[in-house]
């Protein structure tokens, strides 16, 4: 049971190009705005249509430029959560969600729509119209009535961007629920890697309409391999560097030379840190990849602090950002700050440009 | 004083002697007419809209114009090109008069037609307007949902397109109510068979007789006025649930 997508579209200068496979499970597409990952899931809904390629949904084809197949949407069976719900405003809560249920019979019906009300917790609210409803409950009514329709996968495209922090927090929680029940497989786009981070076990990062690199969420954040995925996956430190030996590189950026724990190939062309993976020491040698620092500039956020410290004995280079919890310092944001910052040589990232050849 | 007095209670009875001798058949064609060509409309402006939005750039610049010239020229025009299509003695009227036995010309059928040819540009313009300002979100979740073209069309674009279809309506009505030039060259002025108001103002007018004419303007003003707010009240209260800006 897969999900097989391989699609080109050329929109003007954007070329969308993307291919993937996936069992059954919840795959996340990180991307910033505009890199072609909702038009991916157009094309895959059968929205848009791509220029050449194929999807393959448990092996039924969906789309084959070569067989001359491309099924509308009705027929896909593929449930597409809109980033605005796209609820009819016309039509109640109730009617929204009757809109996509294939059933003939009116008691077959009112029974699935009574089931998914429950369900997303909208009793009350049958007879209400979409303007009616809080953020919240337009999603789950958007959701309900997505569900209802018996989709075999179900596209989420950017399902937080329109909510505020607190409702988005309350709302995940149901969302991973939802996703873990449905029988099927998911895709979320997003530019958010937090939500990515929390609703799905396998990621993709998605840049200029090309995915570049598909691996378990864990992995991907602890080595994104692309200097692209590591600034999605939220990498603020990333340099290009110079290669001394197997294990030493300089950081160009920063003035800095920093020992690692693999083995570095030719590929290689930069090098990220963590802003959290920086550690206060004493200088003495004892911890490895140690280096005096200077304060450039200090951000208090409300449960960290953020400091821009450069190297102090190359003041002309860039600064780097280092971030520090506040318990760990009790609050006070000037005692944090000592003589000199190490790295752990396993929480060096070695990354590749991958436009560098280009 | 007593003058005055004289004046007005004379007014008044003229007023209501022309009342009593009435003939209100003008009152009821006009409305039939009106209602007639307004269903009409209603459906092929919306069918054309459809048509049109759906078609390729040249397509929808011909067809536009096309429906648009009814609004531009005088309405004289659209009866000359109705008499060339309907009168008996040309080959489309003779093929319906003989085969079906429709007559246009000078019946109550060409008043409808008539009417329909001068409003429908009003209804197909302001469905296109609105169906063009449609979120097309709404239309992808409902293929997605897998609701047919045309069940998605009238349920989720039509009244989407609510506010914009309903005012075409009012103003196509209200056109078609009040239409002359082209009825009074494809359907004549037949008492009590095509006369319709605004051909019996004119007539009355060419006698001289200001007061019949008054009062069937004032019966014209009445009636347009008082469907207009019935029906801008009845889209406000069906449409409520719309965000107000």
């Amino acid at each position: 049971m897969a999900l097989e997508v391989y699609i080109k579209k050329k929109l003007g200068d954007f070329v969308l190009n993307a291919a993937f496979n996936a069992d059954r499970q919840c795959i996340g597409i990180l991307g910033a705005s505009g890199c072609g990952k909702s038009m991916m899931l157009k094309c895959i809904a059968g929205i848009e249509t791509p220029d050449e390629g194929y999807i393959k949904l448990d092996g039924r084809v969906l789309f084959d430029s070569n067989q001359k197949i491309n099924l509308p949407p009705q027929k896909r069976h593929v449930g597409y959560l809109f980033q605005n719900y796209a609820l009819f405003p016309s039509m109640t809560v109730e009617e929204n969600i009757r809109s996509g249920i294939r059933l003939k019979d009116k008691n077959a019906q009112r029974a699935v729509i009574k089931q998914y009300v429950q369900q997303f917790h909208l009793q009350g609210l049958e007879k209400h119209y979409p303007s009616q409803l809080s953020g919240g409950q337009q999603q789950r009514a958007a959701l309900a009535r997505m569900l209802a329709a018996g989709p075999e996968m179900i596209l989420l495209d950017e399902p937080f961007s329109a909510m505020d922090a607190h409702l988005k927090d309350a709302m995940q929680r149901e969302m991973a629920g939802i996703i873990e029940q449905f029988n099927g497989h998911s895709l979320i786009v997003s530019h958010s890697r937090d939500e990515l981070y929390k609703l799905c076990p396998t990621l993709a990062v998605m840049d200029r309409g090309s995915l570049l690199y598909m691996n378990e969420t864990k992995k991907v954040f602890d080595d994104p391999k692309y200097v692209q995925a590591a600034r999605l996956t939220g990498c603020k430190n990333i340099s290009p560097i110079r290669k001394i030996d197997n294990r030493h590189i300089e950081a160009l950026d920063w003035g800095i030379v920093l020992e690692t724990a693999e083995e570095i190939d030719d590929a290689v062309t930069h090098v990220g840190i963590r802003a959290h993976h920086l550690i206060s020491c004493g200088g003495h040698g004892t911890m490895k990849n140690e280096f005096p620092i200077e304060l450039v500039d200090t951000l208090e956020a409300p449960f960290e602090i953020q400091y821009f410290v450069r190297n102090k004995e190359t003041p002309d280079r860039q600064p780097l950002w280092w971030k520090v919890n506040k318990h760990e310092v009790n609050g006070a944001a000037d005692t944090a700050v000592g003589e000199y910052l190490s790295v752990a040589p396993e929480d060096i990232m070695l990354l590749n440009d991958k436009y560098s050849n280009i | 004083m007593d003058r005055l007095f004289y004046m007005k209670g004379y007014a008044m009875e003229a007023v209501l002697n022309i009342l009593a001798k009435l003939d209100w058949s003008p009152l009821y064609i006009s409305l039939k007419t009106g209602v007639a060509a307004t269903i009409f409309s209603f459906f092929i402006g919306i069918f054309l809209a459809r048509k049109v939005l759906k078609a390729g750039p040249r397509v929808k610049a011909i067809v536009d114009g096309i429906l648009t010239l009814p609004m531009v020229l005088p309405p004289t025009v659209a009866g000359f090109f109705l008499l060339l299509i309907f009168s008996k003695r040309r080959p489309f009227g003779a093929f319906l008069f003989e085969k079906f036995d429709i007559k246009v010309v000078q019946s109550w059928a060409g008043c409808v037609i008539a009417a329909i040819v001068i409003a429908l540009p009003l209804m197909y313009k302001n469905a296109r307007a609105a169906f063009e300002q449609v979120d097309a979100n709404l239309i992808y979740a409902a293929r997605t949902l897998g609701m047919s073209e045309t069940k998605i069309f009238w349920k989720v674009v039509v009244p989407a397109a609510g506010p914009g279809v309903a005012s075409g309506t009012i103003l196509t009505f209200a056109r078609a109510l009040g239409e002359y030039g082209a009825t009074s060259m494809l359907a004549g002025n037949i008492p009590k068979k095509t006369a319709t108001m605004s051909q019996r103002i004119a007539m009355v007018i060419q006698d001289g007789d200001y007061m019949t004419a008054g009062v069937w303007v004032a019966v014209m003003v009445i009636i347009a006025f008082v469907i207009v707010v019935a029906m801008n009240l009845l889209t406000s209260g069906r449409n409520k649930h719309m965000k107000k800006w």
